[in-house]
């Protein structure tokens, strides 16, 4: 097979939220193409409904401090505290970025964007629930994507659509480019570039029942794996709690939030046993367990007592139909139930993959523990782990991130470009992907990928979900070494050149196979409990022997785990601020780690360098001083 | 509570490897799987098989090319989309914080922004059968987005688009746009509003 080539300074690996906000950046600045598997605006980025939280503080009193707080809590303390702090506050300005570019934000009376409560996002650490989410009606994800897409069609943007990337080339320690494979035509394009950005989304589909798009195989973080690069973190799947019964597709936590109660077979609101204070709105990963536990004690309703019921029968029939317009068309369309009137059955979905390519504040991939740069190779948004979510992600972070680290990576693998020169191929670039796919379509019977990915999902969901235990653990572990060999051999049907998604399903279902038992065997490891991972037979967190990132890298006696510290500069695991470590207390003399002077009033006070542009939005606090905040304890302006 | 997409796996999975659809989401927000289903525009995600009989014809979108099965050629109608500048204009130095707009203003254009650009409506307008040139619903709707908000300066430049022959006039207010719509916007009524604003020159 010969193939196509191209040269391009930065190349863009997918058009979500994060790909398309780095390429609003590229392409301005370098010669940018954009590669990916989906029309732009197929994205997953456009299921999200929830919100974008930014400390605007445009209804009541809020900072970018406290945002991070929640964000290193809602994490479980493995959040890199200063990738998490650059999130909360350049989230403010990628907020009026996205206003600018023509985001229809929902409005307050005075016409500023309007912010609404979510889970876990509080004021003064904790001290109760804050109005942050920055949200356009119950489709915020889906109004960023097409924003950011029609930005690009204004910019001129250049698209590769229905190009399957399928590797990464390499020279040396630098990225060289990509190769791609073409869905209309099958035939592989290869793709020189000084940069190449992975924003690629998550790989949800290793699990059945998931609220993630038939797309979302881990296609990058595949391809990285295989070329060398570690995965970080992978142990850690966010498993939201109220998916559709079988489908998976997601229910937003707005229905628990107006009020709406979880029930098990026998109608008991089962919360109350397991939560007593808070109840329905107790934490993702929590509701989660819970649910399974009723289920796996035979309170589950159905005919395979596999499900409960989310209960809004005895709302306002005015509120379901004006704020929760989603569950009542999801419940009526796919289940035939009417929610004003009958539990709604739902299960645990798995929602969000916090692990992925390891990388830094300038989303910079990372090749080791000592992060170590892989020169000219980025990546951002689900498929990258920062990392900002830690053990688990908060709700609403996902669309700050990919805003966020979207436009560092973009900005970064520009001016990363413009610095330097194209790489030497390697020989024979396409030689890797042609073996693959000659390999992939090289039976004339056998088992199709669908039967391999269906069981693997079974298995994933039963052995590696929301409660893992050793021994569920390895089991999955030598199915895998099974499926793997079922998959040496997977029949593909379809033998046409143009439009052969049969064959792309069996290579997807390779990238699965790899990620899946990345996140089998660190979780084994991980004998903790800790955000989305929770071990049954290890039920606490253990920060003494775990409060680390783990990386695992392919060999070819299979996965190699090693491990990195966290991040710690502002607030310990034990919920103590970091004194000792950053010498003393922060003040504008003392600030942490890329931090700039706290002072934004220039009112004369220690901060003896006002930074160039106010964090917009904040406002200082006179009532109760933030205890990260010297200079605001001090400085009221 | 299987849907037509689901029906249209299972064939691809144990029949027919070969059987080639667009999909993603499964569950009516990413547009990719809009066909016609028993002779109605649908997505294929948001039908489910019990409601359609027992006889159930599924087609490519009409007014396309056909690549493969149901995979029909989508540069056409993003080209019409392009042209009709769907993004916002405003030259003006943006503000250091958002650019105000009441939320009168912002409810003006609300419905418009719920288009996914799955084609459904554009596919099923017979002036697009007959007349591939014409814009078709979808690029109205998306230019509509933008004339209605406040915040935008280019509606001229778009009216000018549209007032081209084959623009707006086209519309012969069939009303299978707006039947075939999966997210439930007027697009009837936003070509309507569009025709006004040509003809009186207002937003």
């Amino acid at each position: 097979m010969t193939a196509q080539q191209h040269t391009f300074d930065v190349v863009i690996v997918g058009a979500g939220g994060a790909g398309l906000r780095a390429a609003l950046e590229a392409s301005r600045r370098a010669r940018t193409a954009v590669i990916t598997k989906l029309y732009p605006t197929r994205s997953h980025t456009g299921a999200a409904q929830g919100g974008m939280c930014a400390a605007l503080a445009n209804v009541e009193e809020d900072n970018w401090e406290w945002h991070t707080f929640d964000t290193i809590k809602g994490g479980d303390y493995l959040v890199d505290q200063d990738a998490a702090e650059i999130m909360c506050r350049e989230a403010i300005e990628a907020v009026y970025d996205l206003e600018h570019m023509g985001m229809p934000f929902n409005r307050t009376g005075d016409g500023r964007i309007d912010q609404r409560r979510f889970g876990g996002h509080t004021h003064h650490h904790g001290a109760g629930a804050v109005r942050r989410s920055c949200f356009a009606a119950d489709r915020t994800g889906h109004m960023i994507l097409q924003t950011l897409f029609q930005q690009n069609v204004k910019q001129g943007t250049v698209f590769f659509d229905e190009f399957y990337v399928l590797d990464l080339l390499l020279a040396g320690d630098r990225a060289a480019g990509v190769v791609a494979y073409e869905l209309a035509t099958g035939e592989l394009h290869v793709f020189r570039a000084k940069s190449v950005v992975f924003c690629t989304g998550g790989y949800g589909k290793m699990f059945k029942i998931t609220s993630n798009a038939h797309a979302l195989t881990g296609d990058g973080p595949g391809v990285c794996y295989r070329r060398g690069v570690p995965m970080e973190d992978m142990e850690f799947f966010q498993f939201h709690p109220t998916g559709l019964y079988r489908l998976g597709v997601l229910l937003s936590e707005a229905a628990r939030g107006e009020g709406g109660i979880l029930r098990n077979a026998d109608g008991e609101a089962f919360m109350e046993r397991y939560a007593p204070t808070i109840k329905d709105l107790a934490p993702r990963d929590m509701v989660s367990r819970a649910i399974y536990s009723e289920i796996r004690e035979g309170r589950g309703a159905g005919p395979d007592g596999d499900y409960v019921y989310l209960d809004v029968s005895h709302l306002d029939p005015g509120v379901i139909d004006a704020k929760l317009p989603d569950i009542t068309e999801f419940a009526r369309t796919y289940l035939g139930v009417e929610p004003k009137k009958e539990g709604v059955p739902i299960q645990p979905t798995a929602h969000y993959a916090m692990g992925g390519i390891p990388t830094d504040v300038d989303a910079r991939v990372v090749a080791d523990a000592a992060n170590t740069v892989i020169g000219g190779l980025y990546a951002a948004g689900e498929c990258a782990c920062v990392s900002v979510h830690g053990a688990n992600r908060l709700g609403t972070n996902s669309l700050l991130d990919i805003v966020v680290f979207g436009k560092r990576a973009g900005i970064n693998a520009a001016e990363h470009a413009a610095g330097v020169g194209h790489v030497e191929l390697p020989e024979d670039p396409a030689g890797a992907v042609t073996r693959m796919l000659e390999g992939l379509a090289g039976h004339a019977e056998g088992e199709r990928a669908a039967a391999i990915r269906g069981d693997l999902q079974v298995s994933m969901d039963e052995k590696a979900g929301v409660y893992r235990t050793e021994t569920l653990l390895k089991e999955m572990e030598v199915e895998l070494a099974s499926l793997r060999e079922r998959y040496a051999r997977v029949w593909v049907q379809d033998t046409s050149r143009g439009y052969n998604t049969d064959l792309l399903e069996a290579v997807e279902l390779g990238f699965l196979l790899d990620l899946a038992e990345t996140l089998v065997v660190s979780a084994r490891t991980r004998t903790e409990s800790r955000g989305g991972h929770f071990r049954e037979d290890h039920p606490a967190r253990d920060d003494k022997n775990w409060l680390k990132h783990s990386l695992a890298r392919r060999t070819d006696s299979g996965v190699r785990l090693d491990y990195k510290p966290v991040t710690h500069d502002q607030v310990r695991a034990d919920g103590e601020e970091v004194l000792a470590e950053r010498g003393g207390p922060m003040s504008p003399a003392n600030p942490p780690r890329g931090r700039q002077p706290l002072c934004r009033s220039r009112c004369g006070c220690d901060a003896s360098t006002p930074r160039p542009r106010p964090s917009r939005g904040s406002r200082p606090t006179t009532s109760r001083p933030s205890p990260w905040t010297g200079c605001w304890t001090s400085c009221t302006g | 509570m299987d849907r037509v997409l689901d029906l249209l796996h299972w064939v691809k999975w144990n029949v027919d490897g070969s059987l080639t659809f667009r999909r993603s989401c499964a569950h009516g927000v990413c547009g990719s799987d809009a066909m016609l289903i028993n002779g109605a525009n649908r997505l294929a995600c948001k039908v489910l098989v019990r409601e359609l009989g027992d006889q159930i014809t599924v087609e490519p979108l009409r007014g396309l090319p056909v690549n493969k099965d149901l995979v029909v050629d989508m540069e056409p109608f993003f080209a019409s989309y392009r042209e009709v500048l769907p993004y916002l204009v405003n030259d003006d130095p943006a503000p250091d914080t958002e650019r105000r707009q009441s939320q009168k203003e912002r409810a003006r254009f609300d419905d418009t922004t719920k288009c996914i650009l799955c084609a459904a409506c554009t596919t099923s307008c017979p002036v697009f059968w007959a007349d591939e040139e014409y814009f078709g619903p979808a690029a109205i709707v998306n230019a509509h987005r933008f004339i209605f908000d406040s915040r935008d300066q280019g509606a001229a430049q778009r009216l000018t688009v549209l007032n081209d022959k084959e623009g707006v006039w086209r519309c012969r207010t069939t009303f299978n746009c707006t039947d075939a719509c999966p997210r439930g916007i007027k697009v009837t009524q936003a070509i309507q509003e569009v025709k006004r604003a040509l003809l009186f020159r207002k937003v």
